[in-house]
């Protein structure tokens, strides 16, 4: 299913998510089975379903992540969910380098400026990676959509320790 | 203009006829039961002039009493009376070991579920509860003159897919039509927010006696979109009162204590309660097995033995912030709901997490069913404009049995529902025709700290060598939250078949045995019944298509619409008849003919849903 076709917007990963949630709106006010109580046991099943797909779209095209994802799928290149094993070894050392000073927050005398600190990289990385998979996608060459889907792998590397960032910081708060 | 819409009143064959809806509250301390009249969302009283019947069944020797008057029996016939059944409903009886200590009647297994045994035999909590759908819904056929079309039943945000099951049920068994379950904090949202036009992100904090809730919703033109919920569907006012008792007996060294004491032991509780919210100090007297116990309890005191089920709720709060990925100051209202939210302490804490005074201007025991009115107004069909959209949350993760006992999960908690997520299994035995599935909700990685919901086992796979065959697992989780499970191999297309052991719920035969057993639908009530049903289906599908086919004919080829409107002239007359399997069998092969049109037009309403909008030449 081509969710791009489904909301009407242009396959690119540059989206306009304003224009994106007011449709999505658009299409819940028509489908969702709460419009339908009165209809047939059949006709009020569909509006599920279909009301199951406007969401699946919805939640896939407003994550940049996941939204790439598509596009490549669209394309034919589907990201394999195994690791592959990175030839980049610069990448590889960064990743452990945050890894430890993840490890080493508990230690500190002041945990919420390093936490502030580690964030601040993150999101500095994750828009230069953004910046570069937005310029990736929009070739559309085969070449590039692999790089593409390097920088999403890579990006998910990101994203994760964001996540444990944000449990150590949580377990910090209770 | 789609097919889904054509059965709207507006277009129906009887325009104007309206409707008989109601929106009830299923509380664990009190029920109501409310309607739109005129315009106006309203709670009912009953005979008695009450809008609030107490959530109280007593089963006597000759019949079932309901509400104010079993409640007077509390104290005196304890093991008949069965006070806060909610707390029991969708749960296994190994599960409710801790409360039976605290109940003054006997629980008992059946078949894995906990039930009660009362002088009528052994009732179960679903059984229970339909006593209390049927009083309501009795009360609002009387007030409004004429049987119920459809209602919407609330439940906690945080119930899970057991709870809600059993919740419909019960509905089921009370002869009731649900519209739909309904959240309660969006229920709340719903009444607040049409009724102040407020708009932004707003929390709803809802302690009833026996559940909690927390839902963040933001609000804009109409739509109520729930962002995050969370709660504990076993914490409530019932648990102050337990601490009250704890204290109590503490005090009157009275250790063990009748069921009798139980009861009054519990309303003293609660009276004690309820008096601190506006005095500083109660006095009180307790029944000894010999003599009097009179002691008193100050506000201070009692803030302390409530404290640390005060601050879970908190703890709660600070999560569903998180999962919402918003900050304290994003929330432009906090709104409190239930009445335990009534205390003091309760209102202070939540004042201070959020930085910001709650709403307390309406009244937290009646806001749930009124904004349950206002759905089932609209969804029985009685309000043609889909001017409100309530888009809901799914409170807790669905996830599947793994190697090592871990649970994967499929559906996120906080996942927009309706919502259908599909998962691939392959073989790993040569031949291999069956597969065992195991489904778990909750957020913990280890399926035993998780709660099982069912056991799936798909048959009739195609014999294929060892991960040759692929199942796609589709888990589909409906408006009401609630779960269905569909399977298909995916080279041969074989459905496989599933059969479905709900690990705390009824089965379809024992929900029918037990509509079957009912005093209320003798044998013959229960065929003329499912006749009705079938014969209403009927005329949905014949309004359906027919409107569709004047729409949207082209669609179809020659061929495919006169097979189509064969069915449905046979089926019109079918219908006339009395022959329940005969009218569903035409149903069924209408919908046959019909679905591929079905898609069709779906297809040609979502590609004109958006015209207007071209962004295509940009």
């Amino acid at each position: 299913m081509n969710y791009f076709q489904l909301f009407n917007l242009p396959a690119k990963f540059d989206l306009d998510l304003t224009e994106l949630g007011s449709r999505y709106l658009k299409l819940q006010k028509q489908f969702h089975p709460d419009q339908h109580s009165s209809g047939s046991e059949r006709d009020k099943l569909l509006a599920v379903q279909h009301t199951a797909n406007i969401n699946d779209a919805y939640h896939s095209l407003k994550q940049p992540l996941l939204r790439a994802e598509h596009l490549l799928a669209l394309r034919g290149l589907k990201i394999s969910h195994e690791q592959r094993s990175f030839t980049d070894p610069l990448f590889l050392m960064q990743q452990m380098e945050l890894r430890e000073q993840l490890a080493e927050i508990d230690q500190s005398d002041d945990p919420d400026s390093v936490i502030d600190s580690i964030d601040e990289q993150l999101q500095q990385q994750k828009k230069v990676l953004q910046h570069q998979l937005a310029d990736a996608l929009d070739a559309e060459t085969a070449e590039q959509d692999q790089l593409a889907a390097d920088l999403i792998r890579k990006l998910k590397f990101f994203y994760k320790l964001q996540q444990e960032l944000e449990l150590i910081e949580q377990q910090l708060q209770d | 203009m789609a097919l889904l819409q054509i059965a709207e009143p507006g277009q129906s064959a009887a325009p104007h006829q309206h409707k008989l809806a109601a929106g009830i509250d299923l509380g664990t301390t009190n029920s109501l039961v409310a309607t739109v009249r005129s315009g106006e969302a309203k709670t009912l009283v009953n005979q008695q002039g009450r809008d609030m019947l107490p959530s109280v069944v007593r089963y006597t020797q000759d019949g079932v009493v309901v509400g104010d008057a079993a409640m007077a029996a509390a104290i005196d016939d304890a093991q008949n009376t069965i006070v806060s059944v909610k707390r029991l409903m969708g749960k296994g009886y190994s599960e409710t070991a801790a409360l039976t200590h605290q109940v003054p009647y006997r629980l008992v297994d059946q078949q894995g579920l906990v039930a009660i045994d009362t002088v009528q035999g052994v009732k179960n909590p679903v059984e229970v509860s339909a006593e209390i759908l049927a009083t309501l819904a009795n009360t609002a056929s009387e007030t409004l003159g004429g049987e119920l079309n459809g209602v919407v039943i609330t439940v906690p945000a945080y119930f899970d897919d057991a709870q809600r099951q059993a919740t419909k049920d019960a509905a089921r068994l009370a002869g009731l039509n649900v519209l739909r379950l309904l959240n309660e904090p969006t229920a709340a949202a719903l009444a607040y927010g049409l009724d102040s036009g407020q708009e932004g992100v707003i929390a709803v904090y809802d302690l009833g006696g026996g559940t909690f809730d927390i839902s963040i919703l933001r609000l804009r033109r109409g739509v109520f979109e729930v962002l995050a919920t969370g709660g504990d569907s076993a914490l409530g006012g019932d648990d102050f009162d337990h601490a009250i008792v704890d204290y109590l007996k503490q005090q009157s060294g009275e250790a063990t204590l009748s069921h009798q004491q139980t009861r009054q032991y519990l309303i003293t509780a609660r009276q004690i309660k309820e008096q601190l919210t506006d005095s500083d100090s109660v006095s009180f007297s307790l029944p000894l097995a010999t003599g009097v116990f009179n002691g008193n309890l100050n506000r201070t005191g009692f803030e302390q033995l409530i404290a640390p089920l005060v601050k879970k709720t908190i703890r709660a709060c600070r999560q569903v912030l998180r999962d919402a990925g918003l900050n304290r100051d994003d929330i432009v209202k906090v709104v409190m709901v239930g009445g335990s939210t009534r205390v003091p302490l309760v209102r202070h804490q939540v004042a201070e997490f959020f930085a910001s005074e709650p709403l307390t201007s309406i009244d937290p025991d009646k806001v749930v069913a009124i904004g349950a009115a206002i759905q089932a107004n609209v969804l029985v069909g009685n309000k043609a404009d889909g001017d409100t959209l309530l888009l809901d949350v799914i409170p807790l993760s669905l996830g599947l049995e793994t190697m090592g006992g871990l649970s994967e999960k499929i559906i996120p908690r906080n996942t927009v529902i309706p919502v259908a997520r599909a998962q691939e299994f392959t073989t790993f035995k040569d031949g291999q025709t069956a597969m065992a599935l195991h489904v778990v909700q909750g957020e913990r990685e280890l399926v035993d700290d998780c709660r099982s919901l069912a056991r799936f086992e798909l048959r009739g796979i195609p014999p294929m060598p060892a991960g040759g065959a692929h199942i796609r697992v589709t888990f589909q989780v409906d408006a009401d939250g609630l779960l269905s499970v569909t399977a298909q191999e995916k080279s041969s297309g074989v459905q496989a078949n599933i059969q479905v052991k709900p690990s705390y719920g009824l089965s379809d035969e024992q929900v029918a045995t037990m509509l079957k057993g009912s005093m209320q639908y003798a044998r013959q009530d229960m065929q003329l019944r499912l006749l009705r049903e079938q014969q209403v289906e009927a005329e949905r599908v014949l309004e359906a298509v027919t409107q569709a086919l004047r729409a949207d004919a082209a669609l179809l080829s020659a061929s495919e619409l006169s097979a189509i409107e064969q069915a449905l002239t046979e089926l019109s007359q079918v219908k006339q008849g009395e022959d329940t399997a005969a009218i569903k069998a035409a149903i069924e092969h209408t919908n046959h003919l019909t679905d591929d049109f079905a898609a069709r037009r779906m297809d040609q309403s979502i590609r004109t849903a958006l015209t207007g909008h071209n962004v295509d030449e940009v």
